[in-house]
C-alpha cells in the first residue's frame, strides 16, 4: 500500500503563512469607533478588531492578537477584506467564510482571496481557529446599530 | 525482560493507521492507551459478573463486591501502601484532590492559614485551593522554579513556615517533567506540622512509587494515565486522616445509620464512596495494575529514561527548537515539551498529525507553569511502555517537516 502524502499543504496555503509571518493591519487605529475581543480558551488563541468607520461603512480595521497561523493570518486577511465595506456587505463576507470553512461550501466569489482557508473544512481542530476573527468581527458590528 | 515490541502487540489499537500512516501514539501524559488485558477484563465482568456492590446477597453481587475490594487491595500494594492507610476510588486525580480540599481544607482551614503550592501545579491542584480558599480565607503560596524548570529548595524553605497547614505539589510535572523531591518538601512541611498532599498522576505510572519513603500524606493519581479505563481515580490517604474527617459526598453506600435528622457514617474507605462506584471500570484497573506489575515499574522508569534521553538529543538538533526541563533525563519523566521559534504549537500538533504523529499542544491545563516559561503554550511529546526508537525519530521527521513548511513561507514572503 502506498503511503499517502501528507494533506497540510492545503491548510498551510502560501498566502495564509504570508499573513502569518508578515501581517497586515495590526496595530491600533487612533479613531476606532468600534472594537470587540475573543479568544479560543481550548487553545489560548487572542483576537482583538478595531473598525474605523465612515456613513455606515469600514474605513479602516485593524487587529492585535496572538495565537496559531490559522488564526493570526485569518484576522489579518480580514483587516485588508472589509475595509472600504458597508456593514451588511462585512456581516455577508463572515457568513459566507462560515459556510465556506463549517459547511465546506465552494467559496463565494465575494471571498476573493480568503478562498485560501478553504482547506480549513477538512481539519475539524482548526475550524475554531480561522473563525475567530470573524466573530470577533461580528461583535463589533453588533456596536453599530 | 522488558521489550517495548513484545509489548506493542498487547495494545491492538497500535495497529491502526492515522491520516494513512502507523499510529504514532506520543500523547500518554493525557491518557495512556489500553491493553488487551484490560478491554478483555471490562467485557467479562461484564459478560459474567455484572451486580450491584456491598449490599447484595446473591453470589454475583458478592463476586463483584470481591472483584473490587480486591483491586482496592492490589491498588494499596502498587503504592506500598498495603495495611498502611486507606485507598478511596474516585472519578479522576482531580476528583481525589477535590475531596481532600472540601472535606479536609474546608474543616481545618481558617483565615490567614496559608496553603503552599508550587508554580508547576496542573490546573486539577489550584482551582480545588482557590475555591476552598476563598470560602475559608486561606491564602495560596506558590514555590518558584530555577531555568531548568526544577523547584527551588531556598523558596520552599522561605514559604513552608509556622503558617503552612498544607503544601501540595505535583510529583512528576505534565509539562516540563521534573520528577520533584517531594520526600524532602514533605520533611520540611512536617516539621512544621502541615500536612503534604501529592499529586502522583504523573508519576505512578511510570516509576516506582512508595508512600512511605515519599513520606506524603495524601496521594491522588488515575486509572486512565497507567493503562487503565477512564472514570477511575485513586486517593490514598495515611492512617487516621479520613476516619478524622466529614463526607465529601452523601448517599448510598457511605452510611451506617440515617434518620430523619442525621445519619452516622460507614466505615472508611466506603464513607468516601457515595452511591454505585464505577465497579466495572475498577475491576478493569485491576488488570492494568497487573499488567503493570509483570513489566516491573523500575524497567518501565528505565525504558522511558532511555527514550527520553533520546528524544532530547534528537529534538536539539533541529534548530529553532527549545526544550524546556532539565537537561538530565534522570531527573524526568517521559514528558519532552518544546517551543519552534516562530510556529505555534498547533500548527506544530496539527502538521504532525498528517505524519500519523499524535502530539499534544497547548497549556497543558498549567497555564501558572507555560506563562512562567515565557510561553502561550508548548508542544509536548510524552512515552510509555509501549513507544519505541523509531517513533521518536518518526516525531523528529515530522518536525522537521514543520520547519520546512515555516520556512517555506518565510523565503516566499520575503521575495514577495
Amino acid at each position: 500500500m502506498a503511503i499517502p502524502e501528507p494533506q497540510f499543504d492545503e491548510l498551510y496555503r502560501d498566502l495564509i503563512l504570508q499573513h502569518y509571518q508578515h501581517p497586515r493591519n495590526r496595530g491600533h487605529l487612533p479613531n476606532a469607533a468600534l472594537r470587540a475581543e475573543g479568544a479560543n480558551p481550548v487553545c489560548g488563541d487572542e483576537v482583538a478588531i478595531e473598525l474605523e468607520m465612515n456613513n455606515g461603512s469600514i474605513v479602516r480595521a485593524a487587529f492585535e492578537g496572538q495565537g496559531c497561523a490559522i488564526s493570526q493570518a485569518s484576522a489579518s486577511m480580514l483587516t485588508e477584506t472589509v475595509a472600504g465595506k458597508t456593514v451588511a456587505e462585512a456581516r455577508s463576507l463572515a457568513r459566507a467564510f462560515e459556510r465556506m470553512i463549517v459547511g465546506g461550501e465552494t467559496p463565494a466569489p465575494e471571498l476573493g482571496d480568503l478562498e485560501a482557508f478553504q482547506g480549513v473544512a477538512k481539519f475539524p481542530a482548526r475550524v475554531k481557529c480561522a473563525l475567530l476573527s470573524w466573530k470577533v468581527l461580528e461583535r463589533a458590528l453588533d456596536g453599530a446599530g | 525482560m522488558f521489550d517495548a515490541r513484545a509489548i506493542r502487540r498487547d495494545f491492538p489499537i497500535l495497529e491502526r493507521r492515522v491520516n494513512g500512516r502507523p499510529l504514532v501514539y506520543l500523547d500518554n501524559a493525557a491518557t495512556t492507551q489500553k491493553p488487551q488485558a484490560v478491554i478483555d477484563a471490562l467485557v467479562r465482568y461484564y459478560t459474567t459478573m455484572n451486580a450491584n456492590i456491598h449490599r447484595g446477597i446473591h453470589t454475583l453481587a458478592i463476586e463483584a463486591t470481591e472483584a473490587y475490594e480486591a483491586v482496592r487491595a492490589k491498588t494499596a500494594g502498587f503504592i506500598g501502601a498495603e495495611g498502611y492507610g486507606a485507598i478511596v476510588f474516585t472519578r479522576n486525580a482531580t476528583e481525589s484532590i477535590n475531596l481532600v480540599a472540601r472535606a479536609w481544607g474546608e474543616a481545618n482551614l481558617r483565615p490567614g492559614d496559608e496553603v503552599v503550592l508550587t508554580v508547576m501545579e496542573h490546573h486539577s491542584n489550584i482551582v480545588p485551593w482557590q475555591l476552598v480558599a476563598r470560602r475559608t480565607g486561606a491564602v495560596l503560596r506558590y514555590i518558584d522554579i530555577d531555568g531548568e524548570g526544577r523547584l527551588r529548595l531556598d523558596h520552599a524553605r522561605e514559604l513552608i513556615g509556622p503558617r503552612t497547614k498544607l503544601v501540595t505539589l505535583v510529583h512528576a510535572s505534565n509539562v516540563v517533567g521534573t520528577i520533584n523531591p517531594v520526600a524532602e518538601i514533605a520533611e520540611m512541611a512536617h516539621r512544621v506540622g502541615a500536612l503534604v498532599m501529592v499529586d502522583g498522576a504523573q508519576s505512578v505510572p511510570h516509576m516506582p512509587v512508595d508512600v512511605r519513603a515519599l513520606g506524603c500524606d495524601f496521594l491522588a493519581f488515575s486509572a486512565h494515565k497507567m493503562l487503565g479505563p477512564t472514570g477511575v481515580g485513586v486517593l490514598w490517604a495515611a492512617p487516621g486522616l479520613l476516619e478524622s474527617m466529614d463526607p465529601f459526598l452523601g448517599g448510598g453506600e457511605m452510611i451506617s445509620v440515617v434518620r430523619p435528622e442525621e445519619s452516622t457514617w460507614a466505615e472508611v474507605p466506603h464513607k468516601f464512596e457515595a452511591g454505585t462506584p464505577n465497579i466495572a471500570d475498577v475491576i478493569a484497573f485491576g488488570a492494568a495494575l497487573d499488567y503493570l506489575a509483570a513489566l516491573g515499574m523500575a524497567a518501565v522508569r528505565t525504558h522511558e529514561i532511555e527514550l527520553t534521553a533520546l528524544a532530547l538529543e534528537r529534538l536539539s538538533r533541529l534548530p529553532g527548537l527549545t526544550i524546556f526541563g532539565p537537561r538530565d533525563p534522570e531527573a524526568r519523566g517521559g514528558v519532552v515539551s518544546f517551543a519552534i521559534e516562530g510556529v505555534h504549537p498547533h500548527d506544530v500538533a496539527t502538521i504532525a498529525d498528517s505524519f500519523g504523529v499524535a502530539i499534544r499542544a497547548g497549556h497543558h491545563c498549567a497555564q501558572i507553569l507555560t506563562r512562567r516559561l515565557g510561553q502561550s503554550a508548548t508542544s509536548r511529546a510524552s512515552f510509555y511502555v509501549y513507544n519505541v526508537p523509531e517513533e521518536i525519530e518518526a516525531l523528529a521527521e515530522a518536525l522537521e517537516h514543520v520547519l520546512e513548511v515555516f520556512r517555506r513561507g518565510d523565503s516566499r514572503a520575503a521575495v514577495r
